[in-house]
């Protein structure tokens, strides 16, 4: 005889079995174009490089001491490969820079976003909305136009006399990451916004009827609040700009390549499968660094509060 | 005469916010403003013209590249909505059960992914099915799609599940409705604007892509963002002021719905 919790068991398994079936179609899907190339890449990392691309079905490690190594074609002697290290650190300072000025600029407009009267800041919301929203192609395209030889930087100040010959901004370290600025500032405003909406003012209030200056407010009562806000807007920012492609690609020249465009050069002109493959892995590394640091943090942040 | 106190006022920051605004509509702005110039330049302005969106609708490319970028949207985004429809259904609203963690860090492992490494994961795989199979058809620009479009599809889905009330679907189930009777006409009403949500929300990401339609096309499989790349690199005539007016026109309409949608929850 079935006993009641034994029939309730079989109810839960049934249940259990449905839920995997739901969730089949999602899980096939991903495994064929996400999941199990990424299998794939690793494999590759470890294979020999094909003389017209692709690979050799042999066993290699060349491939990952060339992501960190050279190896000299006279005398055989491995030396750190210089070209790449310092696109790494390119790649690593132009996210960075781009990220400490993205939460320059996206902290203080979430401020403001959070303490307009509630009619009017989902307005405001939707006005950071819309280039989020807007093609990242296009508005590269749009940084392109103000800072390009002909563009309106350089075409203004010609009009008024100051220059007689354009400054070259475009394909530039600086071009590249103003760029990524554009496109990734709104990412940053976001998570802050939902942080600093949630600020209980009446503790301002209180900072400062303990005397305390407006910075200190700021400094003391604020941003300690918003941490968890700023840790996830700089890894949104963070994480896509050490990767980026397009921004490098359009707005940056042959000598400020990042690993974006390091990683599509071995599959394109450079024929290194293999290197492209384990330089892709690294950059997931990196990226996972990221990610292990932001939950890491916030798992503590949880606890605390 | 002062005013009154206002605690929640920091000196400058309305300045910054005001550069911020003017940085993100700035390059929008003067990207749309050629896109009606008469002259072939940024340096002059020659009068309001229509002509270079007559010349973009009469390029056979990018009519072309529009069409295809439609298409691998809907197609995308329809399969994209379902898979992750049922999926949340399955990982919602349960007492926790052996896989249910590993299922949900699949759902949302192609948002943590650079674009760039899988880019060239499909381009690795994709290149050995076809030359396997010979097939070198949209299918697929429509699979990577779909798979990449999947965590936004999802999202809102399982938000809006979350948010639900169980009791309705138990009132229906003591009704005497059968499951399927009782997500027909209870839990899918319910669940309706947020699978408009994530269809919405994927079928924008799918036509924005750039970096991994790049790596996964085959030959004469451009859609209008990899078309527009290629010309970025060429001399640029305000044509792609025009092509890029229309397609931001039409991101903004998509996302304005979405907005509306998303803003009704009763």
């Amino acid at each position: 005889m079935i006993r009641p919790d034994g029939a309730l068991e079989a109810a839960r398994r049934r249940d259990v079995r449905a839920r995997w079936l739901l969730s089949a179609p999602a899980l096939l899907i991903l495994a064929f174009a996400a999941i199990g190339p990424l299998l794939v890449v690793v494999l590759y990392s470890f294979l020999t490089p094909g003389p017209y691309g692709d690979v050799i079905w042999s066993f290699s490690t060349d491939a990952w001491v060339g992501v960190f190594l050279e190896r000299d074609i006279f005398d055989d002697t491995l030396s750190l490969a210089d070209a790449h290290m310092s696109i790494f650190v390119r790649s690593l300072t132009l996210a960075t820079a781009t990220t400490v000025l993205a939460l320059l600029i996206g902290f203080p407009t979430a401020y403001f976003i959070a303490t307009r009267p509630e009619r009017t800041r989902e307005l405001w919301l939707f006005l950071i909305t819309i280039p989020f929203w807007t093609n990242i192609l296009i508005r590269t395209f749009g940084m392109l136009e103000i800072i390009r030889n002909e563009g309106l930087i350089n075409t203004s100040l010609r009009t008024l006399g100051l220059i007689d010959r354009p400054i070259q901004m475009l394909f530039t370290d600086g071009a590249v990451m103003a760029g990524m600025l554009y496109v990734y500032l709104p990412l940053m405003v976001l998570p802050l916004y939902a942080s600093l909406e949630k600020l209980d003012f009446r503790l301002v209030e209180a900072g400062y009827d303990l005397y305390a200056t407006p910075f200190r407010v700021l400094t003391r009562i604020v941003l300690p609040l918003v941490k968890p806000g700023m840790i996830a807007g700089s890894i949104l920012v963070f994480i896509p700009a050490l990767g980026a492609y397009v921004t490098p690609r359009v707005l940056g020249g042959g000598k400020t390549m990042m690993l974006g465009t390091l990683i599509e050069l071995q599959f394109g002109q450079g024929r290194n499968w293999p290197l492209g493959a384990a330089l892709s892995i690294t950059l997931m590394a990196m990226v996972m660094v990221a990610l292990l640091v932001y939950v890491r943090y916030a798992g503590r942040e949880v606890r605390h509060g | 005469m002062a005013r009154p106190f206002d605690v929640r006022r920091q000196r400058g920051f309305t300045v910054v916010a005001a550069f911020c605004f003017a940085l993100l509509y700035l390059p929008i702005v003067v990207l749309v403003t050629y896109a009606f110039n008469a002259g072939e330049s940024i340096a002059n302005w020659e009068g309001v013209s229509l002509r270079w969106f007559v010349a973009a609708a009469g390029n056979a490319q990018v009519i072309d590249a529009s069409i295809r970028s439609l298409q691998i949207a809907t197609a995308a985004a329809l399969i994209a909505t379902t898979a992750a429809t049922l999926a949340a259904l399955a990982t919602t609203r349960t007492a926790p059960y052996r896989g249910q963690a590993a299922t949900f860090a699949a759902l949302n492992l192609p948002l943590m992914v650079p674009e760039i490494v899988t880019a060239v994961a499909l381009l690795i795989v994709f290149a050995r099915i076809k030359m396997a199979t010979g097939y070198t058809g949209l299918g697929y620009l429509i699979a990577a799609h779909t798979a990449f479009c999947i965590p936004f599809a999802y999202l809102p889905i399982r938000a809006r599940l979350d948010g639900m009330d169980l009791n309705l679907e138990r009132a229906a189930a003591d009704l005497y409705a059968t499951p399927v009777r009782a997500f027909r006409h209870v839990t899918l009403p319910l669940l309706w604007p947020g699978i408009l949500a994530g269809f919405m929300l994927a079928f924008v990401i799918s036509l924005d892509d750039v970096v991994i339609t790049e790596f996964v096309k085959s030959g004469g499989q451009e859609t209008l963002p990899t078309y527009m790349l290629g010309q970025l690199r060429r001399v640029i005539t305000p044509e792609m002021n025009a092509i890029s007016t229309a397609f931001l026109a039409l991101s903004i309409v998509v996302v304005t719905v979405f907005f509306l949608v998303s803003r009704k929850r009763d």
